[in-house]
């Protein structure tokens, strides 16, 4: 229950211009996300009906970049730019991971939106995006009064 | 080449870049690539007093940098529609744009909220750095987040906009 409890803090303390180079990775996330057009309802919708590859591809690719990536880190002790332990952090298993998963590919399939794209689809000026990201948070604040009778 | 750019990217492409935020944000930031604790931290601040301790304990400044990638999210997909598009295409359907349609949105942004919060993390979180890490309980709830697509797109499709 505890990991519920802490917000540990999240990595070695951060320069100030890593928060420039977080910002230009979102920036080049936000741009991937729209032209591989992860952040179209016709793509999202496409994939959970098997009717194309492209979400899939997308997914697998970004999957077989990011092991091998993680292996070499943790072969080689590899530290951050500044020379501290890679904070890998991963969440735990605990019963949430499978009722809040299935709760949240229902909200996937409705809004063609995991986190990420929300952001995405309004920053490409898709407003009604807008009511999206309202009502994640209002989910949000849902699960942080119901956390504590929850089953974990 | 400029076609290359402003057309639709190959998902090949696009694959490589996502996976590649993994290893970036944790070398260069030194921190693991996320969005949807974002939504935590954007509660946190708006609401210090809150009842729930989720909220109110959560020291959202300690996770700044997490804003500012999604902040970055924004921008990038503003320039992408704006400067780097020969062609837009629609990102929701036209239905999205009625009463109705943002009533639905709401109702499945609260889905995405409530269900990665409990999850512990989202297709970023768990989908890609998890699973980039061997991460056994990440990849049964990507397991669960497809089944949950699938239920709703196949068994709930009064849920679903029609697509026109």
């Amino acid at each position: 229950m505890q990991i519920l409890e802490k917000s540990p803090f999240p990595g070695p303390k951060m320069q100030p211009w890593q928060y420039g180079a977080a910002f230009s990775f979102g920036v080049i996330f936000g741009i991937t996300l729209y032209k591989s057009e992860v952040i179209r309802w016709e793509r999202i919708n496409a994939m959970f009906r098997f009717e194309e590859l492209h979400m899939y591809i997308i997914i697998a690719v970004a999957i077989a970049v990011g092991i091998p990536s993680m292996w070499l880190i943790k072969r080689l002790e590899m530290k951050t730019v500044t020379g501290e332990e890679v904070p890998i952090k991963d969440p735990p298993f605990q019963r949430g991971v499978i009722y809040g998963g299935l709760t949240f590919g229902v909200g996937w399939a409705i809004t063609a939106a995991c986190p990420g794209p929300i952001y995405a689809q309004i920053g490409s000026g898709e407003l009604a995006a807008i009511a999206t990201l309202v009502g994640a948070v209002g989910g949000m604040f849902m699960y942080a009064i119901l956390q504590r009778r929850l089953p974990h | 080449m400029t076609d290359a750019l402003t057309g639709p990217w190959s998902p090949w492409i696009s694959g490589i870049l996502i996976g590649l935020m993994v290893p970036a944000l944790y070398l260069v930031v030194g921190r693991r690539f996320g969005i949807s604790s974002s939504l935590r931290h954007i509660g946190a601040m708006c609401a210090p007093s809150a009842k729930s301790e989720y909220i109110r304990l959560h020291n959202w400044r300690a996770h700044q940098w997490n804003l500012v990638l999604v902040v970055g999210v924004i921008v990038g997909a503003f320039v992408a529609a704006q400067f780097i598009t020969s062609d837009p295409l629609p990102i929701l359907p036209d239905e999205a744009n009625s009463v109705g349609g943002v009533l639905r949105l709401g109702f499945g942004g609260a889905l995405v909220g409530f269900g990665t919060r409990y999850a512990g993390g989202c297709t970023s979180g768990h989908t890609i750095s998890g699973i980039s890490n061997l991460n056994l309980p990440s990849v049964v709830a990507t397991a669960a987040f497809f089944a949950g697509g699938l239920i709703a797109t196949w068994g709930l499709s009064f849920l679903i906009f029609s697509g026109s």
